[in-house]
C-alpha cells in the first residue's frame, strides 16, 4: 500500500520542487547581483581614488604644510584640523548623548514629553547637514562670536552627530537585559548605582562602537564646517579654539572649485581624498571589529 | 500560630497592575527563621505577592497596593520605607540565575561595594564567608577572578545566593529560584536552602510542589489572586482543607 501512495505521488513532488528550486535560484541570483553592485561601486570609487592619489601620499605628504600657493607641500596642517574638529566635537558630544540616552532609556516615562524628544531626536537625524552649517553659523560664529573658528565648527559639529550618539547609547542601554538591572536593585542598590555600576559598564562597549563610528562620519563631513570653521589656508597649526582651522574634506574641496591652479594641484587632491578615506574606513573598520568582538563576548 | 514570631505580616494585602487585581486581600504571617513556600497554577499571584515583600515591583509603573505588609511590625508601604535598606534586608533570587558580567568576587562584593566598603581584606573576608554559606566556596575559590558567567547554572545561581547572603539579609526571597535548573543542581540548591534556615527566614514561590513538599515548613496556596489555604506543610499536603488545595496538590489541574 505504502508502494502504490509512494508512485502516484512521486512525478508531482518532482515537479513542484524543480518549479521552487527555479523561482529560489532566480531570486537569489538577483540579490547576489544587486548586492555585488553595491560593493563593486564601493571598490570602484577606492580604486579610482587610489590610482590617482597613492603615488603622491608620502611622509612628506602628511608631515608637511602646503607650499607654493598650495600646489606643492603636503597636507599636515588640514590633517590636524580634522583630528582636531573631530576630537573636540566629540568630546562634547559625548557626554550630552550619552546623559540623554540614559534619561531617555532610564527615566523618562511615556508621554508628551518623552514624545516629543524622541521626534526631535528623528527630525534632527533627517537635517541635511548644510542646515547645520548654517545654524552654526546663525549662532556660534555670529551670535555667540566665536567667529571662523576651531570651536564653532566643533560645535556645528556635535550638534549634528548629536542624534545619531543619542539613538546608538540608548540602543545600547536597552540592550542590556531587565534581569541585571532587577538583580542590582534587589542588593539594595539605588537605580543611579544601578545606572552606575551595572548598566553603564554592560552597555560601554556598544556606546564605544558608536562614537568611533560617530567620529567616522564627522570626519567626513563638509557642509557643516564650510562656514563655521574651515579655513581655506592657514599658516601653520591653530594656537587657540577661536581660530578657524583648515580640515581634509574643505580642503579637497577648494583645491578642487576654487584655487587658480586646479589642474596643478589635482594630484594632491587625489592624495588628501585617499587620506580621509583611509581615516574613515579605518575608523568605521576598529568599530565593526569592536562590535563583533563585543556580540562574540557576550553571555547573555 | 503565634503573631510575635513572623517577620512578616500581611493584612487585607491586595495588589493591581493597572486595573487588574492581582493579589486579592491576602491575609498571611511568615514566621522567621522557617521556609515559606507558595505555590498555585501560573498567573495566580504567587511571584506578585513574593515581590511585594521587598517592593520590587515598585518597578512596575501602573502598580498600586492596598493593605498591609508589616516587617517587624512596620507597613513596608509607608511612604517614609527606606526601600533601599529594606531591600538590603530582604533579598530576592531569580528564576533565571543572574550574575552580573563581571568576576566571581566581583559579584558577590556588588552590595557591601554599594555601601561603601572598600577595604580588601574585609571584602575577601564577606566574599569567602558568602561563598562558604551558599556552598560554592570550593568549587570556585581557585577561580574568583573568572567571569561568573563562565560556571554552570546551578552554580550560577549559588552565586547569585551569595550574592544575595553577601549583605547579611534577615530574610531571602526566592521566586522559583531551580526552574532553570538540572535535577542535581536542584538537590543542590534544596540541601542548601535548608541549611540557610537555620540563620534566615526564606520565603519560596515553586512550580514543583515536590519541592514545596520537600523543603517547606509552610506551604500558602494560591488561586486567581486569592489565598486558598495556608498551613504546616505537613498538613497541607496531607490533609488539605480546602477541595481547591486538594485537587491542586494530587495534580487534578494546574
Amino acid at each position: 500500500m505504502t508502494e502504490t501512495f509512494r508512485d502516484a505521488r512521486a512525478p508531482i513532488d518532482a515537479l513542484r520542487k524543480r518549479g521552487r528550486n527555479l523561482t529560489e535560484s532566480f531570486f537569489l541570483s538577483l540579490i547576489r547581483l544587486l548586492g555585488s553592485v553595491g560593493a563593486l561601486i564601493l571598490f570602484a570609487i577606492l580604486f579610482f581614488v587610489a590610482y590617482n592619489g597613492i603615488h603622491i601620499l608620502s611622509w612628506e605628504f602628511i608631515t608637511q604644510p602646503p607650499l607654493d600657493a598650495m600646489t606643492k607641500g603636503g597636507i599636515f596642517p588640514v590633517i590636524v584640523g580634522t583630528v582636531l574638529l573631530t576630537m573636540l566635537c566629540m568630546i562634547v558630544v559625548m557626554p550630552i548623548g550619552v546623559t540623554t540616552a540614559i534619561f531617555l532609556s532610564e527615566y523618562a516615562k511615556p508621554g508628551l514629553l518623552l514624545k516629543i524628544v524622541m521626534m526631535s531626536i528623528y527630525t534632527l537625524a533627517g537635517v541635511p547637514s548644510v542646515v547645520f552649517g548654517l545654524f552654526g553659523l546663525a549662532v556660534f560664529v555670529v551670535t555667540l562670536n566665536f567667529g571662523m573658528s576651531l570651536l564653532a565648527g566643533s560645535l556645528t559639529l556635535a550638534i549634528m552627530v548629536l542624534p545619531y550618539i543619542i539613538s546608538t547609547s540608548e540602543e545600547a542601554l536597552k540592550a542590556v537585559p531587565y534581569s541585571f538591572k532587577e538583580a542590582s536593585l534587589a542588593c539594595g542598590a539605588t537605580k543611579w548605582q544601578t545606572i552606575r555600576k551595572v548598566i553603564l559598564p554592560t552597555a560601554l562597549p556598544g556606546i564605544l562602537t558608536g562614537a568611533i563610528l560617530g567620529t567616522a562620519k564627522v570626519s567626513g563631513e563638509t557642509a557643516p564646517i564650510m562656514f563655521t570653521a574651515a579655513a581655506f589656508f592657514t599658516t601653520g597649526l591653530p594656537r587657540s579654539v577661536f581660530e578657524p582651522v583648515m580640515a581634509l574634506p574643505y580642503h579637497i574641496y577648494v583645491l578642487a572649485t576654487a584655487g587658480t591652479h586646479i589642474e596643478e594641484t589635482r594630484p594632491i587632491q587625489y592624495g588628501t581624498a585617499l587620506t580621509l578615506i583611509v581615516l574613515v574606513l579605518g575608523m568605521n573598520l576598529l568599530g565593526i571589529i569592536l562590535r563583533s568582538r563585543q556580540r562574540k563576548k557576550r553571555a547573555w | 500560630m503565634v503573631a510575635g514570631k513572623n517577620i512578616f505580616e500581611l493584612k487585607d494585602f491586595s495588589f493591581y497592575y493597572g486595573d487588574f487585581l492581582a493579589v486579592k486581600s491576602v491575609n498571611l504571617g511568615i514566621e522567621a527563621r522557617k521556609i515559606t513556600a507558595i505555590i498555585g497554577p501560573s498567573g495566580c499571584g504567587k511571584s506578585t505577592l513574593l515581590r511585594s515583600l521587598n517592593r520590587m515591583n515598585d518597578l512596575i509603573l501602573t502598580s498600586r497596593v492596598e493593605g498591609e505588609v508589616l516587617f517587624h511590625g512596620v507597613d513596608i508601604y509607608r511612604k517614609d520605607t527606606d526601600v533601599i535598606e529594606l531591600r538590603k534586608r530582604v533579598g530576592m533570587v531569580f528564576q533565571k540565575p543572574n550574575p552580573f558580567p563581571s568576576s566571581v568576587y566581583e559579584n558577590v562584593c556588588y552590595g557591601p561595594r554599594i555601601r561603601g566598603i572598600k577595604k580588601k581584606s574585609q571584602l575577601d573576608e564577606i566574599v569567602e564567608n558568602a561563598l562558604v554559606r551558599a556552598d560554592l566556596w570550593k568549587e570556585v575559590k581557585d577561580k574568583l577572578h573568572e567571569s561568573g558567567m563562565s560556571l554552570s547554572g546551578g552554580q550560577m545561581q549559588r552565586l547569585c545566593i551569595a550574592r544575595s547572603l553577601a549583605q547579611e539579609p534577615e530574610v531571602l526571597l526566592f521566586d522559583e529560584p531551580t526552574s532553570a535548573l538540572d535535577p542535581i543542581s536542584t538537590a543542590n540548591i534544596e540541601n542548601l536552602l535548608q541549611e540557610l534556615r537555620k540563620t534566615i527566614t526564606i520565603v519560596i514561590v515553586t512550580h514543583n510542589m515536590q519541592q514545596a513538599a520537600r523543603i517547606s515548613d509552610y506551604t500558602a496556596f494560591m488561586y486567581l489572586g486569592e489565598l486558598i489555604e495556608f498551613g504546616e506543610t505537613d498538613t497541607i499536603f496531607v490533609n488539605p482543607y480546602n477541595k481547591l488545595t486538594e485537587e491542586y496538590i494530587t495534580g487534578r489541574f494546574g
